[in-house]
Formats: structure tokens, sequence, C-alpha cells
């Protein structure tokens, strides 16, 4: 989000951007955070639940963090060019309903969306807070995780 | 060491665990990959923005919860993995040089409807700092394997 909070429209939804799960980025994620044995081995996965090697949810989140954050410097460098002043970035307190809805599988393409929920302003003049509902969809149309969030988001006048 | 089933983690129990220390160098190198804010990057540049300093990616702290629930029992248990996180809260910073622990209730554990060879374990947890402050906590659901369902299939 580089708008400003009093710019932000409950409703709207911005398209984040995409990214290719590779075999080799999920094993390397897992072996440092999620070591269970269907992130990390091929075999493993293949004869679990998931039938498959699948990617640690926490690595999906994170690439989706990754994502939003891209999109969000790729506005601002837009905004800088056209003069227009831009709102420093505020931090989370937190998320809630964070689902892993199906596997994301090595040679997933994972497109990532964020709409705008809710706005309310806080104790702290300078920011509101801004939830939003965040998903990631595979290259068949399949949601693989959704979530909902709120941010701090600068205040024009603040 | 015996794999941990469904039945071996009852309402209300409580455990610490973890001991992991988080340092500059690995806040900065996961914020490249996965959280490239100022405020997760530069220890200069986070000085002028909210957080007052470098401080973690959320998702990194939550990550290393992960890891800590993996080496404590998720390895040695009939883990099926997450079906989601009812909760994340980001509750203080975790900064360079703190060192993080957990603590792990149980606060529901049922038998599944479609799948009754699992169990659905909800666990909230709560990760702490050197000083014994909350840094994150989190509610989420866990698929574990029942006892009888194993031992029937041997």
């Amino acid at each position: 989000m580089i708008k400003f909070y009093e710019d932000l429209v409950v409703g709207e939804e911005n398209r984040l951007g995409s990214h290719e799960f590779t075999s080799e980025a999920i094993i390397a994620f897992a072996k440092v955070y999620d070591p269970q044995p269907f992130h990390i081995d091929d075999a493993a996965g293949a004869a679990s639940i998931y039938g498959s090697l699948c990617a640690s949810g926490w690595h999906t989140a994170c690439v989706c963090m990754r994502t939003l954050i891209d999109w969000r410097d790729a506005r601002r460098k837009e905004a800088e060019a056209r003069g227009e002043p831009v709102p420093v970035l505020g931090v989370s307190p937190g998320i809630r309903d964070l689902r892993w809805l199906s596997p994301v599988r090595p040679g997933d393409v994972v497109t990532f969306y964020s709409k705008v929920e809710s706005k309310r302003e806080t104790k702290r003049p300078a920011w509101g807070l801004v939830g939003h509902c965040t998903r990631g969809v595979d290259q068949t149309g399949r949601e693989v995780l959704s979530m909902h969030g709120s941010v701090f988001v600068a205040r024009r006048g603040g | 060491m015996s794999l941990l089933y469904f039945e071996d983690f009852p309402v209300g129990e409580i455990v610490e665990f973890g001991d992991r220390l988080v340092t500059a160098e690995e806040i900065v190198d996961f914020a490249r990959q996965f959280d490239p804010q100022p405020f997760h990057l530069d220890d200069a540049a986070a000085r002028g923005t909210q957080a007052g300093g470098l401080i973690a990616s959320g998702w990194q702290t939550a990550s290393l919860l992960m890891r800590m629930c993996c080496d404590e029992f998720v390895l040695r248990s009939a883990s099926r993995g997450s079906p989601g996180v009812g909760e994340l809260n980001w509750v203080k910073p975790v900064r360079p040089g703190d060192r993080l622990r957990a603590r792990r209730t149980t606060l529901s554990a049922r038998i599944s409807r479609s799948r009754p060879e699992i169990g659905l374990v909800e666990f909230q947890f709560e990760v702490l700092n050197q000083d014994g402050a909350t840094v994150m906590t989190q509610k989420n659901v866990a698929m574990i394997g029942r006892r009888a369902a194993a031992e029937a299939a041997r």
C-alpha cells in the first residue's frame, strides 16, 4: 500500500505479482525453518498425505510478503518519479485466519492479491490502521493461501 | 525416542522449549530474501522509522517458532501438517541479540470428522525473549496422527 491512509478505499484490490516455487527454494527454506519430511524430500513428500514435496506454509507466507514489498516499492518509485509525496512505511501488529488451503508444489506459480477491508484511526495521530485480506492463487486458479492482516499506514497530515 | 501421537498432547498441558539467538546478520539475510523493508535491513535506516532500530521481520519470528517446534516435538510426532493459523500477533519487536524461547499451551483436541485417523490439536504459542517478555503469540491447529490408527496399520 503506497497510498496515504486517507486515500485508501475499502474494497479496492491490487494484484501484487506472481512467484514460481522451485523444488530447490522449497527445500532450502524448509531446511532452515520447517524441516518436516514432506518439505525437504521428494520421496517423503510422495508418501505423505500431500502426495508430493510441498512448500512450508511459512515459505508461502514469506513469499507473499516479498511480493507485497516488491509491488509497493514499484508503486513508490512511480510516485517519486511523478514528484508525489510518499507515505512512511509502518509495521504490522499481526494477522488472523491465515489459511493454507492447498499445497504449493514445485513448479507452481502463485499470484498474490491484496484487498483493503477496513480502516480505522488510531491513538497515534500520524498513523491509521488498515485491515486487508491477502490471498495467493496458483496457476490453475486454486487458492493456496489467504489471510486477514492489519498494517499501520501513514496519514497525510501526520 | 518413541513417536508422539495425538493422544500425547493433553488439553491444558504447558511446555516451554527452545533457546534461539537471533543475530543481526540473519535478520538482514532473511529480510533481503523475504521482507526488504528499511527497518529489517539496516540499523541506521531503521532508527528513523516507527521501529526505532533494526528489528526482525515478523515472518522470520513466526518461521523461527516453527523451527523451535520442529526441534522440540513436530519432527518426532506423527505430524500431518497444519491447515492454518487462527491468530498471529507481533507484540514486541525482536532485535539483534535477542534469545527466543517458546511456551506451548494445548487449548483443545478433537478427532477429525473427515479423517478419523488423525486428530486436530489447537495450540497457543507464546514466543518469549531473554527478559521474559512476549514478542509474538500464535494460535494454530496441528493435524497429528492417532496412535490407534498407527497401531492398526502395523
